[in-house]
């Protein structure tokens, strides 16, 4: 019992403060330093800066905090790990460059983890995600046993190969803190110097839980679900009909809009248990044709636009 | 003498998953073997092959530097034609010497079978193993199979299972230029990410060593032994024992390029859950081993594997634990939760959730489950095996999947059954149920563990049965190498159950009861034409595999005893044994090539219906050979016949041999197809009722005749 550690004893960067670091990172890398996507999202892929940017030829690269909902994780604040909503730091860097995972690293020292005092691994991980006909290759990195982040090369994107290969980082902000500042919860985390995560966010995680399990109303949540999925089919079928004069301002990203709010109302209805398993995959399936559909347009509409633009040039 | 040089290659990639890498390493020196061989540059030479997280490599002592010079004799024209009558070269010689590129003069002449042919002798010249090797090297990298590719650069670019970021290719001192995705192949290694040089000059002699110092233990055999010496002593300093798993020390052996165990404890009050849980919260996320003290118990230690030189501030140790404490904290959530309801009381949750989509839910699963249970325990019963109770077989296939919509199941899978069993004992269910729910996927494997009661293999049957029935009436049978309905472990359990507990059960009679109640429970069900056949051949087959590979028999043995009959596997499988010790005694093989011979002559003689008779007629025979094996045959028929029906095999078959000398004598004298017509018949059916009658047990014909 030599060299016992009080893990109090780490005070670590307010929750804050790791936000500030790692976007600073990133930033001094040339990233756009984006803002999250205002519609409620499962995770930090889903905003339209990696679902989009990560389609097409253009180089791009981007970093923001995504606050991702997960309904069926939440546990009314009771439980010290898992959350209704947690905080993503989503990087995607197109294409990726042969150091990243030595870029990736360095965000870790960045962070104030000394890499030689810890247990840092990949292990193998490959990302997919059925809802977007999306998924990459990679693995979950593990710091002492603790998965921190989602490494990510994509493959393919709303069921389009992609080329160039974009790399996707994907952190755990509210683990990360929570390991950093030696706190067994993260309601207990330092959120600001004088705040706790428990303060900004408990009634939150409480509200959001109790609607996601017990005041959902199922009936309703389906009527939304079929709506909004109405509203995205109805625009991507206005959008191949469209003349190439109307497809440049074509609201193709409000057609996404609306495949984002579908996907949610789906997680709402599965944490409900109101979705049997066989039902799960003609619900998975239906996310699934608005997320492609989506993908197809904004391709053929980014095509158009730059087609045009050497026309004119 | 040959003129070798050391070879070295390294393939330096992105971190491989771990399961993969053993077999990748395999790979890579099947394909180097093959390349290098067709080019003459192996020469013989054995290769040695290395998997780590971030490497594959292969050495070699000495590669030819050159390939030998080939000669090469191409002929040409007819003499005749090449030369005129004063012996002067024509046009045809001078055309064919200037196209194969040597003088005229340089011709020379050679017979074939067409004739005296002018020939030009050619030498290929050997190329260096450096060009041939920059050529093979990528085919190589290109070639290497995995489960699941990726690109990196672009759509068009190389695949391989992760980016390849360095290439060493080295013959002696020299690197091999090649090029691919932009990595130059080179003589630079890298070392452990965090405690090694990232750029090291190596050579075939020095790489094992280098990388060593720079903290990356290439051979696998040498991380395996680092981790078991250090577990060991861990262990043993606190008077405990490492819970010996071996799937999940290969797993760390590559996981890590230089692995380190250290030890870490938890909060003993997490001792009060079922030490299947805590095994498999610490091995399947973390990967840890569990530790046992002298009685056999666990203990509030778990050793992780690191992959670094040492935790010397016990950071590492400290962050282990942490991770482990909210991984106990689930369990215990799940532990409890899961019990505020009873297992029972899951059931019609097992409605909303399919096993597959044709074959209905969980629910419907186990209503037939339950009707085939209860079906094999009636069985059971009848052959006198009491220790079963038709009620105790049902409860336990009433509970069995009731834990798949548990907490604990949606969490870790693999715990599947394990729990139903868990809960169903803490919830008072007698002994043979609790574990029959316990055991009823079992066997995983061929060397697999069996359900420990009479019940639990009543119910680890009907659940496969029923699987195996319904997968093959939709038309889910496996095909080459898919198999998503795991069938052939489903099927591979029923043999092996059957065969362990000598279940005296006919495999066309219960496929046909499976087949009953998975109509009666789903009717209207759309079946594939002869599955019932297929499914029998299927079992059949699996039961082959057994015999072979668990039961050392041998195929022709297996292969005789089926052909007499293969509906009941345990008396086919005593059939076998009684085949194998009576073979060795002197007059079975001659019998054996008898046998053939009597087969060979009745299939010469065409069907039966022409020209079998009613009965033997012994005012027929003309050779008094023919009246002793006719009366050798009915004695022996009538002892063996009482043998086999108490299960006597060995003896009846040692009597059977005994007919050796009279059907030897037969053969001696007698003319099978003799001209007059009756007489032929009459003999050709006394050597068909010889062959029916004695290959009730085993079919003497498939049997080899042994090696001398």
């Amino acid at each position: 019992m030599k060299h016992k550690v009080k893990l109090e004893r780490i005070k670590g960067p307010t929750f804050q403060e790791l936000i500030l670091q790692l976007e600073t990172f990133w930033v001094q890398r040339d990233c756009v330093l984006q803002q999250p996507y205002d519609i409620e999202m499962g995770a930090g892929t889903m905003h339209p800066e990696t679902f989009l940017r990560v389609l097409g030829p253009e180089p791009y690269r981007v970093a923001y905090v995504q606050p991702s909902r997960r309904p069926a994780d939440g546990r009314y604040g009771e439980n010290p790990n898992r959350l209704y909503k947690h905080h993503q730091m989503q990087v995607i860097l197109k294409p990726a460059p042969s150091n990243i995972q030595d870029l990736y690293l360095e965000s870790i020292r960045a962070i104030g983890i000394n890499l030689r005092d810890h247990d840092i691994r990949f292990e193998e991980d490959n990302w997919e995600s059925p809802t977007l006909g999306a998924w990459g290759i990679g693995w979950q990195v593990l710091l002492d046993g603790l998965e921190i982040t989602q490494f990510t090369y994509f493959q393919q994107c709303g069921g389009v190969d992609l080329d160039p290969v974009s790399v996707e980082l994907t952190y755990g902000l509210d683990r990360i803190a929570a390991y950093l500042q030696g706190v067994e919860s993260v309601f207990d985390l330092r959120w600001s110097a004088s705040e706790r995560y428990g303060t900004v966010r408990l009634a939150e995680e409480q509200q959001f839980s109790a609607y996601s399990f017990d005041y959902a109303d199922g009936k309703i949540t389906r009527n939304l679900f079929d709506l909004h999925e109405q509203e995205s089919a109805r625009l991507l079928r206005a959008y191949a009909e469209a003349g190439p004069e109307e497809k440049k301002r074509f609201p193709v990203i409000a057609a996404y809009d609306h495949c984002l709010k579908c996907s949610h109302l789906f997680n709402v209805l599965d944490s409900r248990g109101l979705i049997s398993v066989t039902e799960r995959a003609t619900l998975i399936g239906r996310v699934r044709q608005l997320a492609c559909g989506t993908a197809a347009a904004y391709l053929d509409q980014r095509s158009g636009i730059v087609q045009a633009s050497e026309v004119s040039a | 003498m040959k003129a070798g040089a050391p070879f070295l290659f390294e393939i330096g990639c992105e971190e491989i998953p771990a399961r993969m890498i053993p077999l990748a390493s395999r790979e890579l020196k099947v394909l180097l073997e093959k390349y290098l061989g067709a080019e003459r540059i192996l020469d013989g030479a054995s290769l040695e092959v290395f998997g780590a997280p971030r490497r594959l490599a292969a050495v070699c002592a000495g590669l030819r530097l050159k390939q030998e010079d080939v000669e090469r004799e191409v002929i040409g024209p007819p003499r005749s034609v090449a030369f005129d009558s004063e012996g002067k070269p024509t046009r045809a010689a001078e055309s064919f010497a200037a196209k194969q590129g040597v003088p005229v003069a340089a011709l020379s002449t050679v017979s074939t079978p067409r004739g005296e042919c002018v020939a030009a002798r050619q030498v290929i010249k050997g190329r260096a193993a450096a060009e041939l090797l920059g050529e093979i090297l990528p085919k190589v990298i290109r070639e290497i199979p995995w489960p699941k590719t990726m690109y990196w650069t672009g759509a068009s670019g190389v695949r391989f299972i992760r980016p390849i970021r360095w290439i060493v290719a080295m013959l002696g001192n020299r690197a091999i230029p090649f090029e691919l995705e932009s990595v130059r192949a080179g003589n630079f290694t890298v070392g452990h990410r965090f405690l090694g040089k990232s750029r090291i000059p190596v050579t075939r002699q020095d790489y094992v060593a280098r990388l060593r110092r720079n903290f990356v233990l290439v051979e696998p055999q040498e991380r395996r032994e680092k981790v078991e010496r250090e577990m060991a002593k861990l262990a043993s300093d606190r008077d405990l024992q490492v819970n010996a798993d071996e799937g999940l020390l290969e797993m760390v052996t590559y996981l890590n390029e230089y692995p380190t165990a250290i030890l870490g404890h938890f909060d003993p009050g997490h001792l009060e859950l079922p030490e299947e849980v805590l095994i498999t919260v610490m091995r399947g996320h973390q990967k840890y081993f569990a530790l046992r003290d002298r009685r056999g118990r666990l203990a509030a230690h778990f050793l992780a594997i690191i992959n670094m030189k040492r935790d010397s501030k016990g950071i590492v140790r400290a962050g282990h634990e942490r991770v482990l404490r909210a991984r106990f904290a689930d369990a215990r959530f799940f532990w409890q939760s899961d019990q505020k309801c009873r297992l029972a009381d899951n059931l019609p949750k097992l409605k909303a959730v399919t096993f597959q989509a044709k074959l209905g839910t969980y629910a419907e699963k186990i209503d037939r489950v339950r009707s085939l249970a209860r079906w094999l325990a009636t069985h059971w019963q009848s052959q006198g095996l009491n220790d079963t109770g038709m009620l105790a077989a049902d409860r336990a296939a009433e509970l069995s999947k009731c834990d798949l919509v548990t907490g604990m199941v949606g969490e870790f899978s693999e715990l599947q059954g394990i729990m139903g069993g868990l809960y169903a004992r803490v919830q008072g269910e007698p002994e043979d149920v609790w574990q029959a729910v316990y055991d009823h996927y079992l066997p995983s494997g061929l060397n697999d563990a069996l359900p420990r009661n009479l019940t639990g293999a009543t119910v680890a049957l009907a659940d496969k049965l029923d699987t195996l029935a319904g997968c093959f009436a939709v038309g889910l049978a496996p095909t080459g190498s898919s198999d998503p309905f795991a069938l052939r472990r489903a099927a591979l359990g029923v043999v092996l159950i059957v065969l362990d507990r000598k279940l005296r059960l006919s495999l066309s009679e219960t496929a046909t009861q499976a087949v009953k109640v998975l109509l009666e429970n789903k009717p209207g069900l759309k079946v594939t034409a002869g599955f019932e056949k297929a499914l029998r051949n299927f079992l059949v087959d699996r039961a082959r595999f057994i015999f072979q590979e668990k039961e050392g028999l041998a195929q022709d043995e297996v292969n005789a005893a089926l052909a007499a009959g293969s509906d009941d596997l345990v008396d086919a499988s005593e059939r076998m044994r009684a085949i194998r010790e009576i073979r060795k005694t002197p007059n079975f093989d001659p019998l054996a090539i008898s046998f053939k011979r009597i087969r060979k002559i009745l299939e010469k003689a065409g069907p039966q219906t022409g020209w079998r008779l009613a009965a033997v007629q012994p005012e027929l025979f003309e050779h008094s050979a023919e009246r002793a094996l006719h009366e050798a045959a009915g004695r022996v028929a009538r002892e063996a016949q009482e043998h086999k029906q108490s299960k006597r095999y060995r003896e009846a078959l040692q009597g059977i041999a005994e007919l050796r000398p009279a059907v030897d004598d037969f053969f001696d004298h007698v003319m099978v197809m003799a001209e007059q017509e009756a007489v032929r018949r009459n003999r050709l059916t006394l050597l068909a009722g010889l062959l029916g009658e004695f290959s009730t047990i085993a079919d003497f014909s498939e049997l080899a005749p042994a090696e001398k």
